[in-house]
């Protein structure tokens, strides 16, 4: 079963959406575009855009009604989400709320949460590295909103799969844990060289990663290339639109 | 994966079958006879038909009327004096009749206003030569508006509650007067409410059993419901259970049917709120008559229970706890209750499943025939009475089988129909929402079938079930009216064997039965309330 998966455990996939429709409602979406492997991908654009939307096409939660979803060059159209090389963290309820930090984390090693030592000792490390090391025990409830993702982090980690998306995860947090959290991504990425693609309200985020935009409008992808040439003042036209008067410090 | 989701639909197919069997199967055993020729059917409309069906509404107008007539002065006062004394214990009293078995109830009135009882008690010591006769229209009357008043109090109560804080502001600043308020500011409100209360207290007592069964004098003041049971029960007359059943069955169609077009009352008339804050200050005058008015309230819904607590006090408590009839008759409730309480909870669940498996598979789409019979089917079987159910299978199947062998497994059956729309009710909300939750996370994780029910499900589904299966087994245990039509030697439930003590005018054992019935109830409703509670608590804590 986890076949397609051992393979690509190391480093990052690259993501191909191959001329991929999806209905959304009355918009017809078109997506046509790659991403490289072990880079990070920014994804902005304005609301109903479709954003969410091609990360639920990657993660597997909706089906394209004609094109291919490739991951490391295996068609991944027709696989179940859970066994896609993938793991997501959404905005909230990434958490089961009754059970503690440590079973959360456990159940991206195994969903029968039947750990045996190996799995304890990965959980833990996992657990170490998002700096929660001693919160093991706690219930969501008894953490802040960033040690929550904290905790989806840590359970993409023990998850080991080659591509992470971000569904706005951060965008409830203030803008100092905004950063902190970024920071952690930024450094997990090159830890384990994998592929990061995240959705994101604040263009800012994209320059605190060494990301690629892609800037999405009305189901497709407008613009796209090095962040930090996008939302420069030289930058398209309608990204400039889409960004207003707001000052970015580069 | 896919084999534990397939299985969704199909219990829910499962148990809107067995309601559909249930119900349908009785209408069918009475279609039946009716086509055999071996009743007269609607042709039988004889002049004592006709008095009962026009006993039946009438009663129903009549409490109704005074229910909402005394609730509406009584509503404002209690909203007019936030602060007043014991307001919120007030209010929790008010929430009790609702779980008080009615035959408790009736024991209780009759121990205030009935031959013996208090009222005539203190006639007597003043003197004055009149003895109360409850027995009839009057009783039942008492009885209806004793349990209906709390209610419509406290759904009126909420509709006040949704005025805005600045409608009272204004009207204290433009110094209108109660009359003036009433009319500008609370009535409106209220109206929009009332057909609502009005509605759902006349169903309620349209079928209501117990009460015109013990406190009705005989064939002038008997209803449908309780015409139905003696005609099968003691003159064993079928074709005339048929005809009534038939009337029956129509009457509360037809005041459904009226009450879709009215609206329902607003649900928050269940949860126990603090009120507005008022910022006119009422006189002299308005404040004596408002507490005069809540204390009358008080006392007519307290003084019945805890005639209850007295009466079954001054029973023989510890000879009736070494009576074999009396033990057997509990074991027998808790056993019937509880198998009808948990497949009351398997049905309401299983058709909850199926229905938001539904909706998560056809996301935008608009819903399927299906789904909106799962959602229907939860409450539709509030259409059939108990009573008609019960009186279908007994003239169905007495040409199989000795209708009375059937006992356990029609009280089972038809209690947790009964309850099936307040279990779907309650665990709707909670499974709704944890499947909102967890279904992506779950799907993501590959957590499915057995491991899912375990780690994820069941550790958050377990206070609901537990809180409907509470409610539903108190519901069940102060069933009186399908053991009552196939109760018999061999099996007897508590509220059965306190009709028979009443029967035989043991007054003082049917007082203490009432109130080990009556505890054994509120503990039952209690568990639920306060399981509801944390439940709401809880939910309130994960949405920070």
């Amino acid at each position: 079963m986890t076949e397609p998966v051992r393979k690509l455990v190391g480093g990052g996939a690259a993501i191909r959406l191959d001329a991929v429709r999806f209905d959304y409602g009355d918009m017809a979406m078109h997506f046509d575009f790659a991403i490289e492997p072990s880079s990070i991908a920014a994804i902005i654009g304005p609301s109903g855009a479709g954003k969410s939307t091609v990360l639920n096409l990657i993660a597997g939660f909706e089906t394209p009604v004609s094109g291919r979803v490739l991951i490391g060059d295996q068609d991944m159209t027709e696989i179940e989400p859970s066994q896609r090389p993938v793991s997501m963290v959404f905005q909230e309820n990434n958490l089961f709320a009754h059970l503690d930090v440590a079973a959360n984390v456990g159940l991206g090693r195994k969903s029968s949460l039947r750990l045996d030592e190996a799995d304890h000792a990965a959980v833990r490390d996992a657990i170490a590295k998002v700096g929660l090391a001693g919160k093991e025990q706690r219930k969501p409830q008894a953490l802040s909103g960033g040690e929550r993702q904290r905790v989806a982090i840590a359970r993409a980690l023990v998850r080991n799969r080659p591509v992470l998306l971000l569904d706005e995860a951060f965008a409830s947090l203030g803008p100092a844990l905004r950063h902190e959290m970024l920071d952690l991504v930024s450094q997990l990425q090159k830890d384990t060289g994998m592929t990061v693609v995240m959705v994101t309200h604040h263009p800012e985020d994209a320059l605190r990663l060494p990301s690629t935009l892609f800037f999405l409008e009305n189901g497709r992808v407008a613009a796209s290339g090095p962040a930090r040439e996008l939302l420069s003042t030289k930058g398209p036209a309608l990204l400039r639109k889409y960004l207003g008067s707001q000052e970015l410090s580069l | 994966m896919t084999a534990t989701r397939m299985l969704k639909p199909w219990a829910g197919a499962i148990a809107l079958a067995f309601l559909a069997v249930l119900a349908g199967g009785a209408l069918f055993g009475l279609a039946g006879e009716a086509l055999r020729g071996s009743t007269e059917g609607f042709a039988a409309f004889d002049s004592y038909l006709w008095r009962v069906a026009r006993f039946t509404l009438m009663q129903a107008l009549l409490s109704m009327l005074l229910a909402v007539a005394f609730a509406i002065p009584l509503a404002r006062a209690l909203h007019e004096h936030p602060a007043f004394p014991g307001r919120a214990l007030i209010l929790r009293l008010f929430a009790l009749p609702l779980a008080l078995p009615a035959l408790v109830a009736v024991l209780g009135i009759t121990s205030i206003y009935g031959r013996n009882g208090l009222l005539a008690f203190g006639f007597d010591k003043l003197g004055i030569d009149a003895r109360p006769n409850i027995y009839g229209l009057t009783g039942i009357l008492i009885a209806h508006v004793f349990f209906n008043l709390p209610l419509a109090t406290r759904f009126i109560l909420a509709s006040l509650d949704s005025i805005p804080f600045d409608y009272w502001k204004l009207s204290s600043q433009l110094g209108m007067g109660s009359w003036a308020r009433f009319k500008l500011i609370e009535w409106p409100v209220v109206r929009r409410n009332l057909s609502g209360i009005a509605g759902l207290i006349f169903m309620l007592c349209i079928t209501s059993f117990t009460i015109v069964l013990t406190l009705g004098g005989g064939p002038r003041a008997t209803t449908l419901e309780v015409a139905i049971y003696q005609s099968l029960h003691f003159d064993f007359d079928i074709a005339r259970a048929v005809s009534l059943t038939l009337l029956q069955l129509s009457l509360t169609i037809a005041v459904l049917l009226l009450l879709s077009l009215t609206g329902k009352p607003a649900e928050e008339g269940f949860s126990l709120q603090t009120s507005a804050r008022r910022f006119d200050r009422p006189n002299r005058t308005t404040k004596i008559a408002n507490t005069a008015i809540i204390v009358l309230g008080l006392f007519f819904v307290g003084l019945p229970m805890a005639g209850t607590i007295v009466s079954g006090l001054g029973a023989d408590l510890s000879r009736l706890m070494t009576e074999f009839a009396v033990w057997r008759a509990i074991i027998t409730s808790i056993v019937l209750g509880a198998g009808a309480a948990l497949l009351s909870v398997l049905i309401s669940l299983s058709l909850v499943m199926a229905r938001e498996y539904l909706q998560s598979q056809r996301q935008a789409s608009a819903p399927r025939f299906f789904e909106r019979s799962l959602d229907l089917g939860a409450s539709l079987i509030m259409v059939v009475p108990p009573i008609v159910i019960g009186a279908g299978w007994f003239i169905l199947s007495r040409h199989v089988i000795d209708p009375f062998s059937l006992a356990p497994v029609m009280v089972i059956c038809v209690n947790a129909a009964m309850a099936v729309p307040f279990a779907f009710r309650i665990l709707r909300p909670a499974w709704d929402t944890a499947a909102s939750r967890h279904n992506r996370l779950c799907l993501q994780l590959g957590i499915s079938g057995w491991d899912r029910l375990r780690l994820i499900d069941w550790p958050v589904l377990r206070l609901p079930i537990a809180v409907a299966f509470a409610f539903a087994m108190a519901l069940s245990l102060g069933d009186l009216g399908t053991i009552a039509l196939f109760g018999n030697d061999s099996i007897q439930t508590l509220p059965f064997l306190l009709l028979q003590r009443m029967g035989s005018y043991r007054t003082q054992d049917a007082a203490g039965l009432a109130l080990i019935l009556g505890v054994l109830c509120l503990l039952l409703m209690f568990t639920a309330d306060r399981g509801a509670a944390s439940l709401t608590r809880q939910d309130n804590e994960r949405n920070d």
